[in-house]
């Protein structure tokens, strides 16, 4: 049995971190005393106890699980409490500012309540009836796919990276990769009933994705973002709206209703 | 801090605090995409040596020859499997990065203004027809099956064929493997198989629909590797059949 | 005086982890206009730090089991101090809990028949945790935070941190706190407030909690004249990453001993083994062969000593270190390897796989890891009514880990889960009947309020002071040695000395800067909370002369009979002193007695 590998000694390194607010801010130099096993986000504490007390931040577990203290490291949306000191040389200086598809409230923390309004017009879960035993019944191998998209720990790092918010600012009409997956964990929910398509495409606007899969890249808890949540949800817009045939099916059938499955 | 001054904002076309290579990515794609452009424009304007023995040029199958009709056959099929990997969710994301810069690299400051439209308006509101070019493209894997064993059978003087084997032969064969591999891990046809059910467990045979939808996702976790495997295995194929026709080689016969 | 909002609500809910908005959609689904106060983003809250699962007696795995096995489960846990009636009542309801969260959206994973899937835990005597993988705190969060923003009559506040109740006429009628974005301040009117804050890690140098656990709930109940209980009982989770340094302390789910990891020593040997104690010795394996045989699913095998309750296996690994057969870093080291495939490994417990191989580049399929106690939960709390959870004080209701009564001595695994949301609805319902039959709200006192905002001001207008940061830091060194995992008489006394000093270095402490997201002032505030939890924690300490459950000592190894019928209570004298006094544990009804027959509270402990 072998302990961690660990870097070992102290060593010194210059760090700049954003300050500063959406009207007036500058890249500050700091620097540090970099411990074996450090985080970026520890050297952000560090400054704090010792430097800048009012350094703002976000930050809660300090283990990758509630997606507080996003941020951009040298450029990567990343979480900092995921990402080591020991990854960068020991010459390089490390850069930290905050989201860029948000507006800045103060140093590293951003305004994401867009977000939040965004949740709020997805259709909520709507299940069907229970079985006469009083139980539902589910399949493990059905859930695999729903499950993964529930892993989201709305860092809002894909939102971040998504070029239609960071550089294009699209966020009237269109809900960014989170939010697909969020609208994909219902609509393939094996109990739900609610038709979600027509916001996918409308309020969501999954045709403004253009599927370059930087949301997927940037991923803290790699959900295939793109392949297993958007592009599934553009082929169901696909069906409802721009398949002749399938157009054409829904009009003698009736569209899609639970539990029969997808069409 | 001074006045009214926002330093600590990254501005400007390709800004970014990204110190690796981020370039290389999209230049790769850029010139691998274009090579085959090039290439293949070439050879199906070339309207021949695209035939030796038992081998056809991927590019001219099926071989379509209209009495009077002044072009090259290559043109009456190449639209289908040109449609199917320009509407394809792989290459889309690869030529929306390296030709159209939307966006060049991730976390790069784009160097757009804001007409971005996405998929949602003309051209490429047509790429919602992607399942069509895939309907077709399933097609074509049994045409280029065919082909792949007809590839076997080589023609003697007196007309008749005989079994055997050349090099050609295993290239036409690996080619189709190739083939099959990226069209059997399409997007669309991981929906239509199985990724628009919401409860397989609800209908009669939602288990073997599971079982098929997680054999394409296997494919189409590697759409990528099979999308550029198989662009070089068919370009390939067609060269070496060029190569023979053109009698710059001789095929290598096993038997 | 500074400026400040004004919002009002029938109910205010102070906290948004699983309790906080579980109380939060019963209060509005009852019809009461609800406020949902989050500390940090709502979805953010240390729930989803939860991992191994929510207790319930589903019986979907091992049909033996029902809401009875559990409630014994629970009290032997607790050291039969728990609240009998909060016990019998977890027991009960936990079941539809989390069939209710179901019904909410959540995806439990499954039974090869469909049903939700459970898994054993540590003192759980059948697999009962409903579980997603070792995100089920997660799960939780994300299921009740969709739930919350579709309920009508519930509105959110994020990133608002309350530093005080308003309490006029023996009745709660509001708080005051701040937007932690702008700094500015708040005074919510409210005819009913539910805490729901969570506890007190922070206050300890190694801990599993996050910066928000600094124990605001039990300081503003107990400044409001409430009652709090049994805080001497701090479970130390027996496995916390042990390095690298920057993450000790962070947990490490005890669903790796549940899917079959052991603990062994540097000597190799599985310790376990020599650690069982007397009352539990016809539950648990005498063999390695037993343990091995439990796990592939035989039925006749006893549970693995790995899986006793935390209290136990937290001791065992501080003998073990005490004794030199320590880990290089001070703790065990935790091997699924040896028991599971990699692919299991990666599928049951994901994010322990991520964690190590991020955080410690220790790959969990291949390695053994590093684990030692951490400071993961309080028993004690507010101390609450079983049925409507309703404090002390008129009007101030508690749920989830600021309330006390329902976990003993010492919690179960996977019973804070299901304790959120049984007692989280139950302070809803409580709280919204409250404000329903209240004729009118009582009046906030306007001189309360700007004392208030002056004393939460005054850090930043100090020029000279004590380094915010320096003083919790101090702290949580002296509550990690002298009221740590081991504890002594002299040690303790010291303790409280050292503590009595540092609120008063606190009375002085300066912060720069505005008020506008500044975590240094932000700090500064959180310190009064954190000193008096810790406080109250030192006293009751002292008082306990035993060791039980999550209280342990050197001088008083053993149970002790008289002690093992009271609890102990903490409540603000009239002079404003921290007064103790000890009370009788309510009777248990005979039928329930009869569960325990033969049974003794008060042998020895380990």
């Amino acid at each position: 049995m072998q302990p961690a590998k660990a870097e070992t000694g102290t060593i010194s390194r210059l760090m700049r971190v954003f300050r500063g607010d959406k009207n007036r801010s500058e890249l500050k130099e700091f620097t540090i005393k970099q411990h074996p096993g450090m985080v970026v986000l520890d050297a952000i504490h560090q400054i704090q106890a010792d430097q800048a007390g009012d350094l703002a931040c976000r930050w809660n577990c300090k283990a990758g699980k509630c997606g507080s203290c996003s941020a951009e490291i040298n450029g990567r949306p990343r979480l900092m409490c995921m990402t080591r000191m020991g990854d960068f040389e020991p010459g390089e200086t490390i850069t930290v500012r905050p989201l860029k598809a948000f507006p800045v409230i103060k140093d590293l923390v951003t305004d994401v309540s867009w977000n939040y309004e965004i949740n709020k017009k997805i259709k909520p879960f709507t299940p069907k009836p229970k079985n006469a035993d009083g139980t539902w019944r589910m399949q493990q191998y059905e859930i695999d796919r729903v499950q993964e998209f529930r892993k989201c720990i709305e860092c809002f790092l894909c939102q971040d990276v998504c070029h239609v918010l960071r550089d294009h600012d699209k966020k009237s009409e269109f809900g960014g990769p989170r939010f697909f997956v969020r609208a994909a964990s219902l609509e393939m929910h094996p109990l739900d009933t609610a038709d979600r398509v027509p916001m996918i495409k409308d309020s969501l606007g999954v045709g403004l994705c253009n599927i370059t899969k930087c949301c997927t890249e940037v991923c803290p808890e790699s959900i295939t973002i793109t392949d297993n949540a958007i592009i599934p949800l553009k082929e169901r817009v696909v069906s409802r709206y721009f398949d002749p045939l399938a157009v054409l099916w829904h009009k003698i059938t009736g569209l899609p209703k639970q539990p029969r499955g997808g069409e | 801090m001074s006045e009214n001054t926002n330093e600590g904002v990254l501005t400007g076309a390709l800004a970014t605090d990204r110190k690796d290579a981020w370039w290389v990515g999209p230049l790769l794609t850029a010139m691998g995409l274009g090579a085959f452009g090039v290439y293949s424009t070439i050879r199906a304007f070339a309207n021949a040596d695209y035939e030796w023995g038992p081998y056809l040029s991927p590019f001219y199958s099926p071989l379509i020859r209209i009495p009077g009709l002044n072009v090259s056959p290559a043109f009456l099929i190449l639209w289908a499997p040109a449609g199917f990997r320009a509407t394809c969710y792989y290459y889309r994301k690869a030529y929306y990065r390296a030709f159209f810069q939307h966006p060049t690299a991730c976390a790069v400051n784009e160097i757009h203004g804001h007409s971005y439209r996405g998929e949602t308006s003309f051209p490429f509101i047509f790429q919602n027809i992607h399942r069509y070019f895939m309907y077709v493209a399933v097609l074509f894997i049994g045409i280029l099956w065919y082909d792949a064993i007809s590839a076997f059978f080589f023609p003697a003087a007196d007309g008749t064929r005989h079994f055997g084997m050349g090099l050609g032969s295993l290239i036409m064969v690996v080619n189709v493997l190739l083939l099959g591999s990226y069209t059997f891990g399409c997007h669309s046809l991981r929906h239509v198989i199985g990724g628009k059910m919401d409860c397989f467990s609800c209908t009669s045979f939602g288990k073997v629909q599971h079982k098929t939808w997680l054999g394409v996702s296997w494919f189409n976790n590697r759409h990528m590797l099979f999308a550029w495997c198989s662009l070089f295995s068919v370009g390939l194929t067609d060269f070496y059949v060029w190569l023979c026709a053109t009698g710059r080689i001789n095929d290598f016969r096993f038997f | 005086m500074a400026n400040y909002q004004s919002i009002e609500h029938d109910v205010l809910v102070i906290g948004a982890g699983g309790a906080g908005i579980r109380a939060a959609i019963e209060a509005a689904e009852m019809g009461a206009n609800v406020g949902l106060i989050c500390k940090s983003l709502l979805g953010k809250a240390h729930t989803v730090m939860a991992e191994g699962g929510m207790a319930a007696a589903l019986g979907n795995v091992e049909s033996r089991d029902n809401w009875k096995v559990h409630f014994r489960d629970t009290m032997r846990g607790g050291k039969m101090l728990n609240n009998w009636r909060m016990a019998q009542l977890h027991a009960q309801e936990a079941p539809d809990r989390a069939n209710e969260l179901e019904s909410y959206g959540a995806v439990f994973d499954r039974t090869p028949d469909g049903r939700i899937l459970q898994r054993n835990f540590g003192g759980h005597l059948y697999p009962r945790l409903a579980h997603v993988g070792d995100r089920t705190g997660l799960e939780m969060i994300r299921t009740l935070q969709d739930k919350a923003v579709h309920t009508p009559g519930l509105q959110v506040h994020m990133e608002c941190t309350i530093y005080k109740l308003l309490v006029n006429d023996g009745r709660v009628c509001g708080a005051v706190g701040y937007w932690r974005q702008t700094g500015e301040f708040v005074v919510y009117k409210a005819k009913a407030v539910v805490l729901a804050t969570g506890g007190i890690g922070k206050s300890f140098k190694v801990t599993s909690n996050s910066w928000e656990y600094t124990g605001d709930g039990h300081a503003m109940a107990y400044l409001a004249g409430a009652d709090l209980i049994d805080m001497e009982f701090i479970q130390f989770h027996p496995t916390g990453m042990m390095w690298p340094l920057s993450v000790k302390g962070i947990l490490v789910t005890e669903g790796v001993r549940g899917e079959g990891g052991v603990l062994r020593n540097n000597k190799g040997e599985r310790f376990m083994f020599k650690y069982v104690p007397e009352q539990f010795k016809k539950d648990y394996a005498d063999t390695e062969d037993e343990a091995r045989r439990w796990l592939d699913g035989d039925k006749t095998a006893r549970r693995p000593p790995e899986l006793l309750t935390r209290d136990v296996v937290a001791r065992a690994i501080n003998a073990e270190v005490k004794a030199g057969r320590g880990s290089p870093h001070g703790g065990a080291f935790l091997d699924i390897a040896a028991a599971r495939s990699p692919d299991y490994i990666k599928r049951k417990l994901p994010s322990m796989y991520h964690q190590f191989k991020e955080l410690a580049q220790v790959d969990i399929t291949k390695d053994a890891m590093e684990v030692g106690p951490t400071t993961h939960y309080i028993m004690g709390g507010v101390r609450v009514h079983p049925e409507t959870a309703e404090s002390t004080v008129p009007g101030i209701f508690a749920a989830g880990e600021a309330a006390g009564g329902m976990h003993g001595a010492n919690r179960l695994g996977g019973n804070s889960l299901s304790d959120l949301l049984v007692f989280g609805r139950r302070a809803g319902m409580g709280a919204a009947n409250y404000a329903k039959n209240l004729k009118s709200a009582p009046a906030l006192s306007q001189a309360d309020v700007d004392a208030t905002l002056k004393e939460m001001t005054a850090p930043l207008d100090r020029v000279d002071g004590e380094n915010p940061y320096t003083i919790a830091q101090d702290l949580q060194e002296l509550m990690q040695t002298h009221i740590g995992i081991i504890r002594e008489e002299k040690e303790m006394q010291e303790g409280l000395e050292k503590l009595l000093k540092l609120k008063e270095r606190a009375s002085r402490v300066a912060s720069n800067g505005t008020r506008a997201y500044n975590p240094g002032w932000n700090q500064a505030l959180d310190l009064r909370a954190m000193l008096t939890c810790s406080e109250a924690i030192a006293r009751a300490a002292i008082e306990r002369k035993e060791s039980r459950g999550g209280h342990t000592r050197n001088d008083y190894p053993d149970y002790d009979k008289e002690l093992s019928k009271v609890n102990f209570l903490i409540k603000k004298t009239s002079s404003g002193e921290m007064g103790i006094r000890k009370e009788p544990l309510p009777q248990m009804p005979a039928e329930l007695q009869e569960l325990f027959k033969g049974e003794s509270n008060a042998t020895s402990q380990s």
